[in-house]
């Protein structure tokens, strides 16, 4: 690994980026408009937006960097650029770590701003609030690792566009967030132990209630942690620099 | 001199067909080696095969005495490939400050190159409002800003007008003259002339090596399309 290939990867998948205004203001205004779509919705019961404003919280950047991910690496791959790349002297490791970099970056930023609007204008409680904006951009780097992982098997935009809601929609309807865990048929609930957001899911929800940090906590950032090393080292692996 | 590129018993499947049978060549140094051959004759798949980008079926491709692909080739070979792959969302000089940090130059060379391809006055463009023939410049600019001994270029001077072809072989001819080694392909004859030896590829097959005068003299041919065609029609025709 190399910190000048990682930053100059970093910087260049940015500078994409700034190329794209729209994509940005989308990026940035979007989670703020749900937000107080969400805020709206519940007006009548504010403590149905106290327990579910922050989770949403944390789970905004989660689908946004998915996405965007997926796609960018997708183009990568159509457009010959990767192939030009890899038979440069860029580790697979500085290119994800890059990309890593820009996107945690740019999550941080869209956290902050979520944050400032559901905090700030929409009077959402938290004692933890720099903890949830950290956890928000752990778990948006945990989307960019699934999305660069799913972009491997998508040939063209529409196919990745299309593993939003076969990676993604799974992972909200069964993380918690919509049904309490407890209340789902066995299997279904197999099946939420296995997917990264339930944990990422039950950080958040377990720091809009009280005393958070326990155990369970840190088991849910472990887990985090290990699923988005293994989607990156599973992505690393399907970046060939021989292809057939 | 040694080669810088030796090719034995190359073979190649994509697809499920065979693409290169056992191929045998040698690409000399310090020269402007032609890589020529009809469409689909393979000429992309053995410049994959000699900056590591290819699946090989069997063989050996040696490329300045290490195999190819190995990590410590990478910054010593530039590649360019067919389809120009340039970040259409950056401008030119995003997309080679890129290139550029990822081999460790300065800023210096990122501007020599831009004049060398003839690409000044465009740093500030997006990629995706260039000419066909700006992508293909800025592409070529990307594989010649490490300076590498070795240059692999897949059909660099398509879709240039002839002032920007000429003074593009030139350049070739430049770098070879300071040391570097240039494989270069093309589909069309009239540039076959331009190189200091020339590789005739034919469905996986080398069909014929030696320079452009070895070629006309051992076909009696005038011109290199006629070469090519006695080459490929002729008795014999098959033997390199």
């Amino acid at each position: 690994m190399s910190a000048r290939r990682t930053l100059a990867t970093a910087l260049r998948v940015l500078r994409q980026l700034r190329h794209d205004p729209r994509t940005v203001v989308l990026l940035l205004a979007v989670p703020c408009v749900l937000q107080v779509l969400v805020h709206e919705l519940f007006r009548d019961r504010p403590q149905v937006f106290q327990s579910l404003g922050t989770p949403l919280l944390g789970l905004f950047p989660f689908v946004a960097m998915f996405l965007v991910t997926s796609i960018t690496m997708l183009r990568e791959r159509t457009s010959g650029t990767l192939e030009r790349l890899l038979t440069t002297p860029i580790g697979r490791g500085d290119l994800l770590a890059g990309y890593a970099l820009a996107f945690a970056l740019v999550a941080a930023v869209q956290a902050t701003l979520v944050s400032a609007v559901a905090f700030g204008l929409l009077g959402l409680e938290s004692d933890h609030r720099a903890t949830v904006v950290a956890l928000a951009i752990a778990n948006a780097v945990l989307g960019m690792a699934l999305g660069l992982f799913a972009s491997a098997f998508a040939r063209t935009e529409f196919q990745a566009v299309q593993f939003m809601p076969a990676f993604v929609l799974p992972q909200i309807l069964l993380c918690g967030l919509l049904v309490p865990r407890a209340q789902m048929a066995g299997w279904l609930q197999a099946v939420s132990d296995v997917l990264p957001l339930t944990y990422a899911y039950d950080a958040l929800a377990r720091l809009a209630g009280e005393d958070p940090f326990g155990a369970r906590f840190r088991a849910d950032l472990a887990v985090i942690a290990g699923a988005t090393l293994l989607a990156l080292a599973l992505g690393a692996a399907t970046l060939r620099r021989r292809t057939p | 001199m040694e080669p810088a590129v030796t090719i034995r018993g190359l073979r190649v499947v994509r697809g499920g067909r065979e693409v290169l049978h056992g191929l045998e060549l040698e690409v000399e140094a310090g020269r402007v080696t032609g890589l020529l051959g009809p469409s689909g004759s393979g000429k992309t798949t053995l410049m994959r095969c000699v900056v590591g980008a290819q699946v090989v079926a069997g063989g050996a491709v040696t490329v300045l005495g290490l195999p190819a692909g190995t990590p410590a080739l990478r910054a010593r070979v530039g590649y360019q490939t067919q389809a120009p792959s340039v970040y259409a969302d950056l401008t030119v000089l995003e997309n080679l400050a890129y290139a550029a940090a990822l081999l460790g130059v300065g800023r210096e060379r990122v501007a020599e190159t831009v004049a060398l391809v003839g690409l000044g006055g465009h740093e500030r463009q997006l990629a995706a409002t260039l000419s066909g023939g700006e992508v293909a410049r800025l592409s070529l600019a990307q594989a010649l800003l490490g300076r590498p001994e070795l240059l692999v270029l897949d059909e660099p001077t398509v879709g240039l007008d002839p002032v920007l072809r000429r003074d593009l072989w030139a350049t070739f001819h430049d770098l070879a003259g300071a040391g570097a080694t240039l494989l270069v392909s093309s589909h069309v004859m009239d540039e076959a002339d331009r190189c200091d030896r020339l590789l005739l590829l034919r469905e996986g097959a080398l069909l014929a090596s030696g320079t452009p005068a070895e070629l006309r003299a051992r076909t009696g041919a005038d011109d290199l399309d006629a070469a090519f065609l006695a080459l490929v029609e002729g008795p014999g025709g098959t033997a390199p």
